[in-house]
C-alpha cells in the first residue's frame, strides 16, 4: 500500500513498484518490453508488478498481454483493459487505482524507454528520496537513436524556448519515462489539464509548484517510431500552445 | 545637457524614484516567492493555498512585471522623465540598451540551441543493445509457449 516514506525505516522489503504500460497496438512489441521489464526487475531483485491498460487494440495486444500473465503469473501482470483509446491521463488514473507498489513507473511500451534504466531510477530515488525521477535524454551520457538533424533541432529548440520560458528545473520536461511515489503522482494528475506531451511538461511543472524534489537520470532513448510518423506541423502547433497556456497559468 | 527652467529637489526625486521603484520592489520580492507555497487549483477552478499570507505570481506575471519595471527604469533613464539631468553618456548608452539586448539574447540563444545539436548524444550501442535483447526475447519467449 501507499507507505509513507518519511516515516518508516526505509527496508527494500517495504518498496514495490508498479510498472504502468498504457497500450495501444502494441501487440509485437508488448511481450518483449514485459521480458525485459522482468529481466532487469527480476534480476536486482525489487517487488514489483506490471499493469498493462489496454486501449481496446484491434490488433490483439489484450490476447498477448493475457499469454504473458500465464507465463508469468497473475501477480506479476496485471490487466486492467479499457474499451477505448482514451488518453495517458486516464490510462495513469485507471492503473493506480490497482496499483499496489508505493512507487509508479511511467514508460513507453514501444521499447523506446529501456527497462535497465529502471533500477537506476530507483537508486537515484533512493539516494535524495525524491518525490518524481525523470529520464532525461538531453544530459549526461542520455542521447537518443533514430533522430536526423531535424527532429533534433526541433527537440533541442523547443526544450530551450521551455527552459527560458517556464524555467522547470528539469531538463527534459516532454519525456515520459519517470519514476513517480504514488501519493505525488496522485496529487499531479488530478491538477493537470492537458494531453499529449504538454500533459508530460505540465506534470513537471506542477511538481515544482508543490514543491515535490525531482531527480534525473540519463537515458538512451531509442525510436523506432520516428521513421514512420514524423513530427508534423500540427504536433509542433500543439506544444506551442500548451507551453503558453503552462506559461499563462502557472 | 539639458537646462531645466527650476531647480531640481533632490530630496522629491528620491521619494519619487522609492515610489516608483524601491518599494514596489520590496512588495514583490516578498509576494513572489517561487516554489514557497502552493496555489493549486481542482478541475473545476477552485483555488487553495497552502499559505495564506503570500500568492504565487504565474511566469507570464513574472515576465510582465519584470519587463515593466526595465522599461520603466529605461524610459526614466533615456528620456529623462524625472528630471535627474544625468550625463548625456548614460542616456546615449540606455536608449539602444534593448535591442542590444534582444540581439544579444538572440545570438546566445542560437549558440546554445547549435551547441546542444552539436552535442546531442547518439545512441548507436544502445541500438544495438536492444536489437541482440529483441532476438533473446523471442527465443526465450517461443520456449515459455508465446505464441504470435
Amino acid at each position: 500500500m501507499a507507505s509513507r516514506k518519511t516515516t518508516q525505516p526505509k527496508r527494500d522489503t517495504e518498496d514495490k513498484y508498479s510498472i504502468l504500460l498504457p497500450t495501444y497496438n502494441e501487440r509485437e512489441n508488448l511481450p518483449l518490453i514485459v521480458w525485459l521489464l522482468v529481466k532487469y526487475l527480476g534480476e536486482s531483485g525489487f517487488n514489483y508488478e506490471i499493469i498493462v491498460i489496454d486501449d481496446g487494440s484491434p490488433d490483439g495486444t489484450l490476447e498477448v498481454a493475457e499469454q504473458l500473465q500465464k507465463i508469468y503469473g497473475g501477480d506479476k501482470i496485471l490487466l486492467r483493459p479499457r474499451e477505448k483509446k482514451l488518453g495517458l491521463g486516464t490510462a495513469y488514473i485507471h492503473g493506480m487505482k490497482h496499483a499496489t507498489g508505493n512507487f509508479i513507473i511511467i514508460m513507453d511500451a514501444d521499447l523506446s524507454h529501456h527497462p535497465k534504466f529502471i533500477p537506476e531510477f530507483i537508486q537515484k530515488q533512493k539516494e535524495g528520496n525524491y518525490d518524481v525521477v525523470s529520464g532525461t535524454r538531453y544530459r549526461g551520457d542520455g542521447g537518443v537513436y533514430g533522430w536526423d538533424l531535424r527532429r533534433k533541432l526541433i527537440s533541442r529548440g523547443a526544450n530551450f524556448l521551455t527552459q527560458v520560458l517556464l524555467r522547470p528545473g528539469a531538463s527534459d520536461l516532454t519525456g515520459s519515462f519517470r519514476l513517480y511515489k504514488k501519493s505525488a503522482l496522485e496529487s499531479l494528475v488530478e491538477r493537470c489539464v492537458s494531453k499529449g506531451y504538454v500533459f508530460q511538461m505540465e506534470m513537471i511543472v506542477r511538481a515544482r509548484q508543490l514543491n515535490f524534489t525531482i531527480g534525473e537520470v540519463p537515458i538512451s532513448f531509442v525510436d523506432r517510431v520516428y521513421g514512420e510518423s514524423k513530427l508534423g506541423g500540427n504536433e509542433i502547433v500543439s506544444f506551442a500552445k500548451g507551453l503558453l497556456m503552462l506559461f499563462a497559468t502557472t | 545637457m539639458l537646462q531645466g527652467s527650476y531647480v531640481i529637489n533632490p530630496r522629491r526625486a528620491e521619494l519619487a524614484l522609492r515610489k516608483a521603484v524601491w518599494r514596489p520592489l520590496k512588495t514583490i520580492k516578498s509576494r513572489v516567492s517561487l516554489p514557497q507555497q502552493v496555489v493549486g487549483r481542482r478541475r473545476g477552478g477552485t483555488p487553495h493555498s497552502l499559505s495564506l499570507t503570500t500568492t504565487t505570481m504565474t511566469k507570464l506575471m513574472q515576465w510582465l512585471f519584470g519587463a515593466s519595471l526595465l522599461g520603466g527604469l529605461w524610459a526614466l533613464v533615456s528620456f529623462d522623465l524625472l528630471d535627474l539631468n544625468l550625463p548625456h553618456t548614460y542616456r546615449e548608452v540606455a536608449w539602444p540598451m534593448p535591442l542590444y539586448l534582444l540581439v544579444s539574447f538572440g545570438c546566445f540563444s542560437l549558440a546554445t540551441v547549435g551547441y546542444r545539436v552539436a552535442t546531442f548524444n547518439d545512441c548507436d550501442a544502445a541500438a544495438e543493445e536492444l536489437q541482440e535483447q529483441i532476438r533473446e526475447a523471442r527465443e526465450d519467449l517461443r520456449r515459455r509457449g508465446l505464441k504470435v
